[in-house]
């Protein structure tokens, strides 16, 4: 079958061959493809990029934007945009460094960070639902809030202008920073939410919903589906992994900035687009973005190790982005 | 092969285009003179739109021939069938929502004076169009803002101002009202005395041996056979179409039970004052014109839209549903008219459509029980007859009476009390119809009670027990069984008799 078809209710990853079949379905193989390929070219460039030591360091760093990529996936099959997540990951990561520092028992400071991570998200989606201002313009007035709310926490409303606070707590760094045996511990965090929200997706009856409202909102609410509440949850959920993702970024350098996580808006779409989910909403998958973050993180490590002038990386990874959407468009052009 | 210079206008010879395997036309011929109304009829699937998008340049062809004006021709683009004297209006309109009526008849080819666009012309030829097609409006309203039938009249309007030679029409009346149709048919019998040749693709045999001179029946993606409209009868056509007769009279219901809804002086938007009673087991039919009101109440007493004023009696108990879940959730369940925009995910497979209502209903834990739902829309796929390759497909690839029967499909996979079924039959075939005609009769039977929203009337005296008629948002007569004629109907619904004074 050639045509590109939601049907993650028959065939999640609930057994071997249903995760089989999912993992081959056309939309993901592509990107996956393009994945090994750019692992196999690498490989032969430079010995040392099959390196453990390498790959690791390759998926710690693209750790942030594959846990923040889960969340933005969900409000981007909804329909929405979502470009406050770099700006949640430096205000979360920020108040929970300042509570730390501040005296607070620090995992309940890590809890006040989630909590305001999820906090903002939940702002972004009752505005969204109940103001109903679009996600692009509410999002990046949240952006701006985040950032400039981020500085506040670091500094206090007077005095001089700190940018960093530190965080040093051996429980909460490991989060960011910590190893089980080879392994990075923000990699497990990763993989474990990426299987657990594909789960999510795939087979929960609000999952499904997620996919019918980006589909058709009228004919999702008018079948019974509380549209305000899929959105408000798929914004929430955002906003608590960039909570999540802004504590590791602070555990893994020991140290919350605030100017962590800019920009990181715009490489999280560009993962999720590269993974195939199409902007217009209905349809995608946290797989391909996550494959997408993939693409791009091995993109950067490749002019690391071949030593190769940055600004290309920068380039390409535009191209990268153009490609993907360029070839899923002819996909779909070929079904007329 | 060279055409003689003869009085063919078009002409179509062994045309065949497939989807991924599934053959939509298999050699289809057509030949349509000049100047004439030359109608195409055939069930859901028969391959009528795909010809006709082929034609107007919106898809390509695999393979077949087509001469128009004695060239052969291929259309890549909708422009250069447009440049040849083509206008398609087609079934699924091209509208620009946020648009005027101007910018819409104009689009793509708006004139300019100076670098600037001559409004005032534009306005003074749309309203001159807008008459033709008797739509007495203002030019400078959005589409957005217009009912469906009246976009549909403003397709048409935007087909005249192309001086077209050939204008295919692609279902154009399924969504007018009577009333609105005998002014199409008037347009395009004047369209035939200017030259005009019209293909007519329609559901409503009646209709289209009243209006053509030549009807082409297709059936499966293949030519069946052309006759003269004149020597014709309705049973001739069907015949060419399905191969099978169909009988539509109306069955008396004896399985009438106790009132199970009652709506009293209901007021909200596009309705005033609706009041009526709905027994268990009764198919209530809403009639009247385009525009009475009728999906209006029916959508606010779903949960919808707001109701600005009076009360509704469920088993007994006042109720007023405040969103379509809570609706859902107490035994209703509402078909809406536009399916594509209001019901169908389109790049959703069919499972997913016929299940998206009882999700919350069939899971075990957080999981949705793909067990049930799979047997769960295997039953409707089989108890509905949906022709598809599998459960599995995409809703957006099925002919429009198989989408309709997904929609029903979820609906009825919620177990209703109550259907609400607005315009159920909406530019679907035959075959289609009379399926979902004793579809509707089987359940009434069961003892759930029908509101069935119609705006045609042999399908209202079909199938009505009762019949409200609505006249300008208000309850213009409630009709028993022995009352239910076309004349009543008819008179009621314009306002000829009854109807409240403002």
């Amino acid at each position: 079958m050639g045509a590109k078809v939601e049907r993650g209710i028959e065939d999640g990853p609930g057994n071997l061959r249903g995760a089989l079949s999912r993992l081959f379905q056309v939309r993901e193989m592509g990107v996956f493809i393009a994945l090994v390929v750019l692992v196999c070219l690498m490989s032969f460039a430079s010995p040392y990029f099959l390196r453990p030591l390498n790959l690791f360091n390759i998926t710690r760093g693209m750790s942030n934007i594959g846990i923040m990529s889960i969340g933005i996936t969900m409000v981007i099959i909804t329909g929405g945009i979502d470009l406050s997540v770099g700006s949640l990951l430096a205000v979360s990561g920020m108040l929970t460094a300042r509570l730390m520092y501040g005296g607070m028992m620090p995992w309940l400071a890590v809890a006040c960070g989630l909590g305001l991570g999820l906090g903002f998200g939940l702002v972004n989606g009752l505005i969204i639902t109940k103001v109903k201002v679009t996600p692009f313009i509410t999002t990046l007035g949240m952006l701006s809030i985040g950032r400039g709310l981020s500085y506040v926490f670091a500094t206090g409303l007077q005095g001089a202008v700190a940018s960093n606070i530190p965080m040093r707590d051996p429980g909460v760094n490991f989060l960011g920073g910590g190893y089980i045996g080879p392994v990075p511990f923000p990699v497990v965090e990763m993989v474990a939410l990426v299987l657990a929200f594909s789960w999510f997706l795939g087979n929960t009856v609000l999952g499904r919903q997620i996919y019918a409202v980006g589909s058709n909102e009228d004919a999702a609410r008018l079948s019974g589906v509380n549209v305000d509440r899929v959105k408000i949850f798929s914004y929430a959920t955002t906003g608590i992994l960039c909570g999540l993702a802004g504590i590791m970024s602070g555990g893994l350098l020991s140290t919350a900035a605030t100017n962590a996580g800019e920009g990181n808006e715009l490489d999280v779409i560009a993962a999720v687009v590269i993974g195939g989910t199409s902007l217009a909403g209905g349809e995608g998958s946290i797989i391909g973005a996550v494959i997408g973050a993939a693409i791009m993180a091995v993109i950067r490590n490749a002019f690391v190790m071949l030593h190769l002038p940055v600004f290309l990386q920068t380039i390409s990874i535009g191209v990268v982005i153009i490609l993907a959407v360029a070839f899923d468009s002819l996909r779909r052009g070929k079904r007329r | 092969m060279t055409e003689r210079g003869d009085d063919r206008l078009l002409l179509v010879k062994d045309l065949c285009k497939s989807y991924g395997g599934l053959n939509a036309l298999a050699g289809v011929c057509l030949d349509v003179r000049l100047g004439e109304v030359h109608a195409v009829v055939g069930e859901n699937g028969a391959g009528k739109s795909t010809l006709m998008k082929i034609l107007g340049g919106a898809i390509r062809r695999d393979s077949g021939t087509v001469f128009f004006k004695g060239h052969e021709v291929e259309f890549h683009t909708p422009h250069d069938s447009i440049r040849a004297g083509i206008s398609v209006i087609h079934q699924e309109l091209s509208v620009l929502p946020k648009m005027s009526i101007i910018e819409n008849i104009y689009m793509g080819r708006m004139p300019s004076v100076m670098g600037g666009v001559p409004w005032k012309r534009l306005e003074k030829r749309t309203i001159e169009l807008l008459g033709q097609v008797g739509l007495d409006i203002n030019p400078h309203l959005q589409m957005n803002d217009l009912s469906i039938s009246q976009r549909q009249l403003v397709e048409i309007a935007k087909a005249l101002s192309k001086d077209s030679s050939l204008i295919i029409m692609d279902e154009p009346n399924s969504s007018l009202s009577e009333h609105e149709t005998d002014t199409l048919f008037a347009l395009i019998r004047s369209l035939k005395e200017r030259g005009v040749s019209v293909v007519y693709v329609s559901h409503k045999i009646e209709e289209v041996l009243r209006i053509s001179d030549r009807v082409t029946a297709f059936k499966d993606g293949a030519y069946v056979g052309t006759v003269e409209s004149a020597s014709a009868t309705v049973d001739d056509i069907i015949r060419m179409m399905i191969g099978r007769e169909l009988t539509r009279e109306y069955v008396p219901n004896s399985s009438h039970g106790p009132v199970l809804l009652k709506v009293k002086g209901l007021s909200g938007g596009g309705f005033e004052d609706v009041s009526f009673e709905l027994g268990r087991g009764e198919v209530l039919c809403f009639a009247g014109l385009v525009g009475a009101g009728r999906s209006e109440t029916m959508r606010a007493l779903f949960g919808a839209d707001p109701i600005r004023a009076g009360e509704i009696e469920f088993e007994g108990r006042r109720t007023r549903f405040s969103s379509p879940k809570q609706a859902l959730q107490n035994g209703f369940a509402m078909v809406q008219e536009d399916r594509k925009r209001l019901s169908l995910f389109m790049n959703l497979d069919i499972m997913a459509n016929i299940g998206m209502a009882q999700l919350p209903r069939i899971r075990r834990g957080l999981a949705v029980d793909r067990a049930r739902l799979r047997e769960l829309s295997q039953r409707f796929f089989a108890a509905l007859s949906i022709k598809a390759r599998s459960a599995y497909q995409a809703v957006r690839d099925l002919s429009g009476g198989n989408q309709q029967k997904v929609v029903l499909a979820r609906w009825l996979a919620t177990n209703p009390k109550i259907l609400i079924l607005d315009e159920p039959t909406h530019g679907i075939d035959i075959g289609a119809k009379s399926e979902i005609y004793d579809l509707i009769r089987r359940l009434a039977g069961e003892g759930v009670s029908i509101i069935l929203i119609s705006s045609e009337l042999p399908e209202v005296i079909a199938m009505a027990d009762r019949a409200v008629v609505m006249h300008e948002g208000r309850v213009a007569a409630t009709l028993p069984r022995g009352e239910i004629t076309e004349h009543t109907i008819m008179s009621y619904a314009t306002g000829n008799i009854g109807g409240k004074p403002r």
